[in-house]
């Protein structure tokens, strides 16, 4: 795999720019990170329809949902802790419970806030933002998924998270991705050992698990479940009935994660041995992404040793 | 605002108090106090002031009114149902099941109601929003927020005054309903705002200080604001419970039970 030309941050940046040139409701709000996101593109083609509201997190999801009642759609911009756990009432109250057509961009999940630390390492984003009514949530998994995506996060008529990678992804996918927002991929299907069901950086890490299992003659499948929420339960229950054990990996705590989301309908349509690769119940910390995957174990070894416990329990 | 003028919107901010007693009374209880502190305004706005169309409430270039102290929905839907877009009858069904009248505002549910609120402190950073989006379109809105003097204590209604001040956002009208009471006690025992006029004139905004029961004087202030070039503060200083015996002899009555012959005998309708 090799890593992709684009950065995420600034692939959806440019196609905010191209979509707002044919739609004119398209807002951007940032919080005093614009050049963490690279939006300046935005605020320069578009410089009447950016609006940095400063620190002040909470206030520009309410900005950002009064500008929704006027007939805009807001794509407000923060670090994922902040765009999520910083102003959850609002985001509950103000966009999601008022039915507003709010975006919202929380970026750096998970390991990815590297050097800046526990105050901004997400684990919990996806489980908080899949515990409201209606949210849609959804993690790109490389530049070309982002920019695919993003004409169907403005034409969904509520509000979605997008949980973003920013920089440079592996690149996972070509032109020829055929994406549709609550519609998994099964990127390997021949395996009938064990599906492995991985979301954003932790893809990558899947395919290289289903390779080294290849060499073991463990036969993997691999599905990116990029939306959690509404998720594809169809996808699940063929995973579970093609490959009769599942192993979930996501740089998110396995309490409320993808995880989670993935048990939810397997317990309930199609049990089968289940391991969950993730973040265990702890804090974020300082560190490189390489070095926090181990100690947090959600590197392609564990997902290998995951994968053979959950075989060994069928 | 001429004498006549003012006469006739005193005799209907009285109908829409006994409106609002009658309603909660019949459910029995609610937030009386906040509900008749801010009925004057109220009055002056929907009944002299915004552009808006019953028949057509969600209009684009309409006036906004945000009640971000959502606990006063029933002083919004006496007012909302007097002018039409509504039949009176719902008001009858205010908290019961299934209703459309929620105690706090709900724009998924109430015809009129332009922005839901409850959780305090957020109805201010939306209306900022309005305010920001209708400058963008060149709509002529003008985007009127209520809020509490307990509620100022959240700090979601300093992070928007900052920025409204700061945008010099001249097509906002905050009003503070400055009761002076919470639902704990005095606001200047538990966490005080004072000086508040000093406060929002820090932050950017042409304060105006006034008595929020006074018909003409607050027809003057939202005149004013329009053409302050700023974005606009009326402080009106208002009594919590005003203009019904029993709540403004309360201790508190930020909530309060009210029996059949209370609200019957408050508004000397025995017949309804």
């Amino acid at each position: 795999m090799t890593t992709d030309e684009r950065e995420i941050r600034q692939t959806l940046a440019q196609a905010l720019v191209s979509l707002a040139e044919r739609d004119e409701r398209i807002v951007v709000l940032d919080a005093d990170l614009m050049s963490c996101h690279a939006t300046k593109c935005f605020k320069e083609k578009f410089p009447e329809r950016f609006f940095n509201v400063g620190i002040a997190e909470q206030n520009m999801i309410g900005v950002a949902a009064g500008m929704a009642t006027m007939g805009k759609i807001p794509f407000a911009y923060s670090f994922a802790p902040f765009a999520t756990r910083r102003c959850y009432d609002q985001i509950f109250i103000s966009v999601a419970y008022s039915g507003l057509n709010v975006k919202i961009i929380g970026s750096e999940p998970g390991v990815a806030a590297e050097a800046n630390g526990g105050t901004h390492m997400p684990f919990e984003d996806m489980a908080i933002m899949r515990a409201i009514p209606k949210m849609i949530c959804f993690e790109p998994t490389d530049a070309t998924m982002m920019e695919k995506a993003l004409p169907q996060i403005a034409d969904y008529p509520t509000a979605v998270y997008v949980r973003m990678f920013r920089k440079k992804a592996a690149k996972i996918y070509d032109e020829s991705l055929d994406f549709k927002l609550g519609k998994a991929i099964t990127l390997k299907d021949e395996g009938k050992d064990v599906t492995l069901i991985a979301s954003g950086i932790m893809v990558e890490r899947a395919l290289q698990a289903a390779e080294i299992l290849a060499e073991q003659n463990i036969g993997a499948r691999v599905v990116n479940i990029h939306t959690w929420k509404p998720i594809d339960a169809q996808a699940v229950k063929e995973s579970a009935q093609k490959s009769g054990a599942i192993v979930t990996c996501e740089n998110h705590n396995v309490y409320g994660g993808l995880g989670s989301a993935v048990a939810e309908v397997a317990a309930r349509e199609c049990p089968v041995p289940m391991e969950t690769v993730g973040i265990n119940d702890e804090f974020g910390q300082v560190g490189k992404n390489a070095y926090l995957s181990e100690v947090y174990h959600i590197t392609t070894a564990d997902i290998v040793n995951a994968a053979k416990k959950a075989i060994s329990r069928k | 605002m001429d004498a006549s003028q003012s006469q006739s919107l005193t005799v209907k901010a009285r109908q829409l108090r006994d409106d609002a007693i009658q309603t909660i009374g019949t459910f029995g209880v609610g937030h009386i106090g906040g509900v008749l502190s801010v009925m004057d305004a109220l009055t002056v706005i929907f009944y002299s002031k915004a552009n808006i169309d019953p028949k057509n409430p969600r209009k684009q270039d309409r006036d906004r009114v945000i009640m971000s102290k959502g606990h006063a929905g029933p002083a919004m839907y006496v007012v909302l149902a007097d002018l039409g877009y509504f039949p009176k009858e719902w008001l009858k069904t205010l908290n019961k099941n299934g209703t459309n009248l929620p105690s706090h505002c709900d724009m998924q549910k109430t015809p009129g109601i332009d922005m839901t609120a409850g959780s305090l402190g957020q109805g201010l950073s939306v209306a900022v929003g309005m305010a920001m989006a209708a400058k963008l379109d060149k709509n002529p809105a003008t985007i009127y927020c209520i809020i509490g003097d307990g509620e100022s204590q959240e700090g979601q209604i300093w992070e928007a005054s900052m920025l409204a001040g700061s945008r010099k956002l001249d097509n906002l009208v905050v009003m503070l309903d400055y009761n002076k009471m919470q639902l704990d006690g005095k606001v200047s025992d538990i966490n005080d705002i004072y000086p508040v006029v000093d406060k929002w004139k820090s932050f950017g905004f042409y304060v105006q200080d006034i008595d929020g029961h006074d018909i003409g004087a607050i027809s003057d202030a939202i005149d004013n604001a329009k053409c302050s070039g700023r974005a606009n503060m009326i402080i009106l200083n208002t009594v919590k419970g005003k203009g019904a015996t029993f709540a403004e002899a309360a201790a508190n009555c930020h909530s309060m039970t009210i029996t059949e012959d209370m609200w019957r005998k408050e508004t000397g309708r025995y017949d309804a």
